[in-house]
């Protein structure tokens, strides 16, 4: 197990070093960062002073080290619009993310275990079959589209809930709505492929000879046996929720970490971008490091892997 | 289960009929659409489609705040949508495919470096990166295919690895080695006419995935550059006046909606046809 969680540990942090390293190309890809820090109408001196004044006149190797230095204390260097630390900016956004984030997978799995269930018990039939319609139809549906067309309906036309900002927990009902369509299909099949495969097991022939109900072998017995891989899973769909709510946030106007990438990008503030890109990419390495050792401790056959 | 081989196969054609249609517009795209799609007509602004009171029948979906016709800019981004998901899947799957069966053929140090490029991959979040490229660089057409390209090959890999490793352990292949072939043509005669009908399932998922991630970048204004039509960008052009006249989010967003499910039922149905089973969720 100590093996299994060393070597676990030593790939997640090869992950993290090289998304570093990715992050830190992507940024300097435009070409001379200093001339459009400096603006259009910036004589050559601005533009050098303004390269000396963030350091982009050092060589790039020395740059990024300094970057990985910072990085490694917790420090993210400094924003070029906010003026403010890097870290603060996001720590500051990271709420309203992180609340959307698990609003959405609260919903997904409140709404994809029962209709895996469902979809389960009536396998191959009627049931079963729309069950799966819903998953298809949501894979299909594109988030943004979505919601915008709750807003009109629930905002605009009934009325029931706020159309942006986060003023109040029902501002984080029909963003966390949208962003769990991402993860229900998926959810969805994951928990009927698991059910059907528990119910076939012997022990639940054993459960239904000792006559237990039919409420007690699918929630204690079955539900339990299928809910290992839905759990795992769930830790990475909310790693992949908090990298996609960047459009959520920007449709709805929350101000998270997601919104926070987006202002960033518009103004070629780059040290923000690769910090969120760093940031998110550490977060689901993270979450899928969770993911795997939850596995493995609940079953052992998965350590040698 | 005859009623489950009916549903089934009633979606496949659905997908079949949908894909068909969205592929022969965006082939005659220019011989189809009654107006220019870029000509704009102030005084005609907003005219609504043909299910509501006052419509003109000349603008059959209406027109948008330009006054360009809705039609002939729905027809035209049929075309962007086909052409970036296909020529997106086409460079992932070269990555990818490159990637996925080099790690399962040769195993060993080589595939360890092909799963960490993976688990790299997968860490990397799609949209913000593509937005960061796109923002950064600038928007264009070949920038967007390329980006895209280079991000979405994680499922190709996945697949083409794993299928790989299943198929270089039988018999023909190694009756190949035996042969005295050499390992390039074991590579392309014997592995990959086997692993190909997965990679055609693979190919279909792919195509609706990076038109569902072009509309999304171009709604946020920075995807295909305006003012060419991309269903995406229609919407976002729409979208102050969504509140007064819903119908002008409504329209892209069923053709983008339709499209999609259409490429995932026919990706479904071809799955079951070549009887490979595969995780969707991966």
């Amino acid at each position: 197990m100590l093996r299994f969680l060393v070597r676990r540990l030593i790939v997640a942090l090869l992950v993290a070093l090289t998304v570093m390293v990715l992050a830190f190309v992507l940024t300097r890809l435009s070409g001379d960062l200093a001339i459009s820090i400096a603006g259009p109408s910036a004589t050559q001196a601005d533009v050098d002073a303004v390269r000396k004044a963030y350091g982009l006149d050092r060589p790039l190797v020395v740059q990024f080290f300094d970057w990985m230095g910072q990085a490694m204390t917790g420090h993210l260097g400094e924003s070029f619009f906010f003026k403010q630390p890097v870290a603060a900016l996001i720590g500051e956004r990271m709420s309203v993310t992180l609340t959307l984030g698990l609003t959405g997978l609260v919903i997904a799995l409140l709404l994809s275990i029962p209709l895996g269930i469902v979809a389960a018990v009536n396998e191959n039939t009627a049931l079963d079959r729309v069950v799966q319609l819903i998953a298809l139809l949501g894979q299909a549906m594109p988030s943004f589209w979505l919601a915008l067309l709750l807003m009109i309906t629930f905002g605009l036309q009934l009325g029931w809930l706020p159309i942006s900002g986060t003023d109040s927990w029902e501002s984080y009902i029909m963003p966390g709505v949208v962003l769990a369509f991402s993860a229900v299909p998926a959810l969805t099949r994951l928990t009927r492929a698991g059910m059907i495969q528990a119910m076939a097991a012997d022990y639940i022939r054993t459960a239904r000879a000792k006559g237990l109900s039919r409420a007690s072998i699918l929630l204690k017995h079955a539900l339990r046996n299928a809910a290992i891989p839905v759990v795992a899973v769930a830790a990475v769909q909310l790693g992949f929720m908090l990298g996609g709510s960047i459009v959520i946030e920007q449709v709805f106007a929350l101000h998270g970490v997601g919104f926070l990438a987006w202002e960033s990008i518009q103004k070629n503030d780059f040290p923000v971008v690769q910090s969120v890109v760093l940031v998110l990419a550490v977060i689901y390495v993270a979450l899928t490091m969770l993911a795997d050792t939850l596995n493995a401790v609940l079953d052992p056959r998965l350590r040698g892997a | 289960m005859g009623m489950k081989r009916g549903w089934r196969q009633a979606g496949t054609w659905l997908g079949a009929a949908i894909v068909g249609v969205a592929a022969f517009c965006a082939i005659f795209a220019p011989l189809l659409v009654p107006h220019d799609p870029f000509a704009q007509d102030i005084p005609n602004r907003l005219l609504v489609p043909f299910w509501m009171d006052g419509s003109n029948p000349d603008h059959l979906l209406g027109t948008d705040p330009l006054g360009r016709d809705y039609l002939s800019r729905l027809i035209l981004g049929c075309r962007i949508s086909m052409l970036i998901g296909v020529t997106v899947s086409l460079v992932s799957g070269l990555i990818g495919i490159t990637l996925g069966v080099l790690g399962g053929f040769m195993g060993g140090r080589v595939d360890d470096a092909v799963l960490f490029a993976i688990t790299t991959r997968l860490s990397i979040p799609v949209v913000l990166v593509a937005l960061a490229v796109v923002g950064l660089l600038g928007s264009s057409m070949l920038l967007l295919l390329l980006t895209l390209g280079l991000l979405l090959w994680d499922r190709f890999a996945v697949v083409a690895r794993s299928t790989t490793m299943q198929v270089r352990r039988l018999d023909f292949v190694d009756a190949a080695w035996c042969a005295g072939c050499s390992r390039f043509r074991i590579l392309t005669r014997e592995i990959l006419p086997n692993i190909a009908s997965h990679l055609v399932v693979v190919a279909t998922l792919e195509i609706a995935l990076a038109i569902l991630l072009e509309a999304t970048l171009s709604f946020l204004g920075l995807g295909v550059p305006p003012p060419l039509p991309s269903w995406g960008l229609m919407i976002a052009e729409a979208k102050d006046y969504m509140f007064f006249s819903p119908w002008v989010i409504v329209i892209p967003g069923v053709a983008l909606f339709v499209l999609v499910l259409g490429i995932n039922l026919l990706g479904d149905g071809l799955r079951d046809l070549f009887g490979t089973r595969m995780r969707s969720d991966a």
